[in-house]
């Protein structure tokens, strides 16, 4: 029993990792219709980002994690102006290809300025254990659960009650009658990055206590994060973090009770046979065409 | 420029549409056949290469290009084909028998796919099929009695009736080369029969076919079967240029290596899986020659411009560093694409076309012939 609650709390602490990705992915995808492939890259170029600040120039760790994140909300609205913005309007299939190449150039460039070595940030989390009777919980663990529900919960209440949220939701509603409405599409697309690049940076940042940075934890990382958010249902909130929480549960429990080998495969059966069942994701709207 | 009239159906399906296309096609095929003999080993190896990844790109276009169903798994129908061939073969069963029976295994595979992929779109497929292909790679990993898991398997040397084809000679590029046109051929007969109307239909709009009286669900997993089938026959081929197969070759890495083969050609033509194969195979052997080059000619032209010897033989050991950075490839490969999509998204095949209707049309070309319409209104979500 006290097995299984400690497989549970890891498995819900890497599933907030995978969640904080796939509320990325479907941050933009909400705004934008756009599928981000390189949103685990963003995540891990984050992650570099903080080590530079917190580990190679000494910042104290919350001051390094902010810079972190400001300097890849730019990062994130650089990326947009040059890659994305002039392909909105094309087929799906085009952008993923753009997003998929600029992860490869990310992930070539992190690794030959970096290095591809394994980096690790000290953060105040990464030593210490939070005793409950005979359960043990470490507080990086604990940590990252308790950042990505703070970031849900300001996420959901900026989607839902403020001006520039509604503005977002119209925006991925219809891009052209958003524009008619006079909201400025491009700056909300621009912001819905910067926010998307922020998010991954928190995922990056709270996750290095748990498994190092390297040039390839995004790709790693984020084909899982795919998954949560398709299993969650493209284009819900909750939906990623809970679809994050069950591929991180899913793999944690697999890893500890399946033989080996279980452990990678299992989140991914489980997806196809959700997407089976319910090809929509287990929150997604299903919408479909008036002729 | 000629001007084609059609006067019935006959000429509106014919494969050469008038007599230049069979002499420029006739001495492309001249050419082929005598590289062998004028190119070197390694390039004719690379040949080999092209003609497996185009043979893969055709399969991949008949799915992604023409039926408009995207995969990101083509990398585990590559090595299902390579694995039955190996399996296969250490039963002393005969080329031709392993050969098909690749296919054939690989097609039925594909059309199971096919069917849990039919209620998705979109972004679903796309993660439906990776999803599929990490679960073959950790199958090939872990069926040891069969695959010998991570240790590989060894392909020996392939025998046509008796007769030892080494994977360096002159006889196995034929046979790649045989084995690529019969797929361009075929796949063009499908693509003017019903058949390959039907999946022109389906990439147009799912909604407009299902009331033409199009199969919709029995047209996509014949989509699927048809393009595994064909990416297993490449398999068996690349199991024997390789000799060694494991399942740390066949990961997501290759199957966006075929995505970009098509990406690259342009995915509206079989010329594009042609073209973004030679693309991707000989952009290997060109950016080894210009690490090995390039330091040399930019110092030379520092030189030229009035540097000293000493700020020449710096610039020399600068570039030389930069070219043989770790992972330039990568970021080279990533530019790529996104230039690609940004600026040419036709294609390399499309950039022909353009070229082609410029001169045609000289004086008179006008850009916007190729200008893409961009829909803001569309939402993929409501489909």
């Amino acid at each position: 029993m006290l097995d299984f609650v400690q497989q549970l709390v890891s498995g819900i602490a890497l599933g907030c990792v995978y969640g904080l990705i796939a509320l990325g992915f479907v941050l933009i995808y909400k705004a934008t219709e756009v599928v981000n492939f390189a949103q685990g890259d963003l995540m891990m170029l984050g992650g570099f980002f903080a080590f530079t600040f917190i580990g190679m120039l000494g910042l104290n760790y919350w001051l390094g994690f902010a810079g972190a994140v400001a300097a890849m909300a730019l990062f994130g609205m650089l990326a947009e102006r040059v890659v994305v913005r002039p392909i909105l309007g094309y087929p799906q299939f085009s952008i993923i290809m753009a997003t998929i190449g600029l992860g490869y150039f990310l992930r070539s460039v992190v690794g030959m300025i970096w290095g591809t070595d394994d980096f690790k940030i000290e953060t105040p989390f990464s030593e210490g254990v939070l005793r409950i009777g005979s359960l043990v919980l470490a507080y990086d663990k604990l940590s990252v659960i308790a950042a990505t529900i703070i970031l849900c919960a300001l996420l959901y209440l900026f989607f839902n009650r403020t001006t520039l949220g509604t503005a977002m939701r119209a925006t991925s509603e219809n891009m052209l009658a958003a524009y008619y409405m006079g909201i400025p599409v491009k700056r909300v697309v621009s912001i819905v990055w910067a926010i998307a690049a922020a998010v991954a940076t928190a995922a990056g940042v709270l996750l290095a206590p748990i498994t190092f940075i390297h040039s390839n934890v995004g790709l790693v990382l984020g084909l899982k994060a795919f998954p949560a958010a398709v299993l969650g249902g493209f284009g819900s909130i909750p939906g990623a973090v809970v679809g994050g929480v069950l591929i991180g549960v899913i793999e944690s429990m697999a890893g500890f009770y399946l033989p080996q080998g279980w452990k990678d495969v299992a989140p991914y059966i489980v997806l196809l046979v959700v997407l089976l069942l319910k090809p929509e994701g287990l929150f997604g709207i299903h919408m479909r065409k008036k002729v | 420029m000629r001007f084609l009239f059609k006067t019935d159906y006959e000429d509106d399906i014919r494969l050469f549409p008038h007599s230049g296309y069979v002499f420029s096609y006739g001495i492309l095929i001249a050419f082929l056949l005598i590289a062998p003999f004028v190119l070197s080993s390694y390039l004719v190896s690379q040949l080999v290469f092209v003609c497996i990844y185009a043979t893969v790109g055709v399969g991949l276009m008949i799915l992604t290009g023409f039926t408009g169903q995207a995969s990101l798994g083509h990398a585990a129908f590559l090595a299902i084909g390579a694995y039955t061939a190996a399996y296969l073969q250490q039963y002393d069963v005969p080329f031709p028998v392993y050969f098909l029976a690749g296919g054939l295994l690989t097609g039925v595979v594909g059309a199971l796919v096919g069917f849990p992929a039919l209620r998705l779109t979109g972004i679903y497929l796309v993660i439906a099929t990776i999803s599929f292909a990490f679960i073959v790679e950790e199958v090939l990993a872990r069926w040891e009695s069969v695959t010998h898991g991570n240790e590989g398997m060894r392909v020996k040397t392939l025998s046509l009736f008796g007769v030892a084809v080494p994977r360096d000679g002159p006889t196995f590029y034929y046979l790649c080369l045989a084995v690529l046109v019969l797929t361009i051929v075929g796949t063009l007969n499908l693509l003017r029969s019903p058949t390959g109307r039907a999946f022109v239909a389906i990439r147009d709009s799912e909604t407009a076919a299902r009331s033409m009286g199009v199969n919709v669900s029995l047209y996509k997993v014949k989509s699927f079967a048809i393009s595994a089938a064909i990416t297993g026959l490449a398999g068996v081929l690349f199991a024997h240029k390789l000799s060694f197969i494991s399942p740390e070759m066949f990961t997501l890495q290759l199957s966006i290596e075929f995505i970009i083969v098509i990406l690259i050609g342009g995915t509206f033509s079989l010329h594009g899986a042609v073209l973004g194969a030679i693309f991707l195979v000989m952009i290997d052997p060109f950016l080894t020659y210009l690490k090995d080059d390039l330091p040399g000619i930019i110092a030379g032209i520092a030189a030229a411009f009035g540097a000293d010897s000493v700020t020449a033989g710096k610039v020399h050991s600068n570039v030389a560093a930069i070219a043989s950075a770790n992972g330039l490839k990568g970021a080279i490969y990533g530019v790529i694409i996104v230039l690609f999509v940004l600026f040419e998204p036709l294609g390399l095949y499309g950039r022909w076309l353009k070229i082609k209707l410029f001169f045609q049309l000289f004086p008179l070309y006008k850009r916007a012939t190729f200008k893409r319409q961009k829909i803001y209104v569309k939402s993929e979500r409501n489909r």
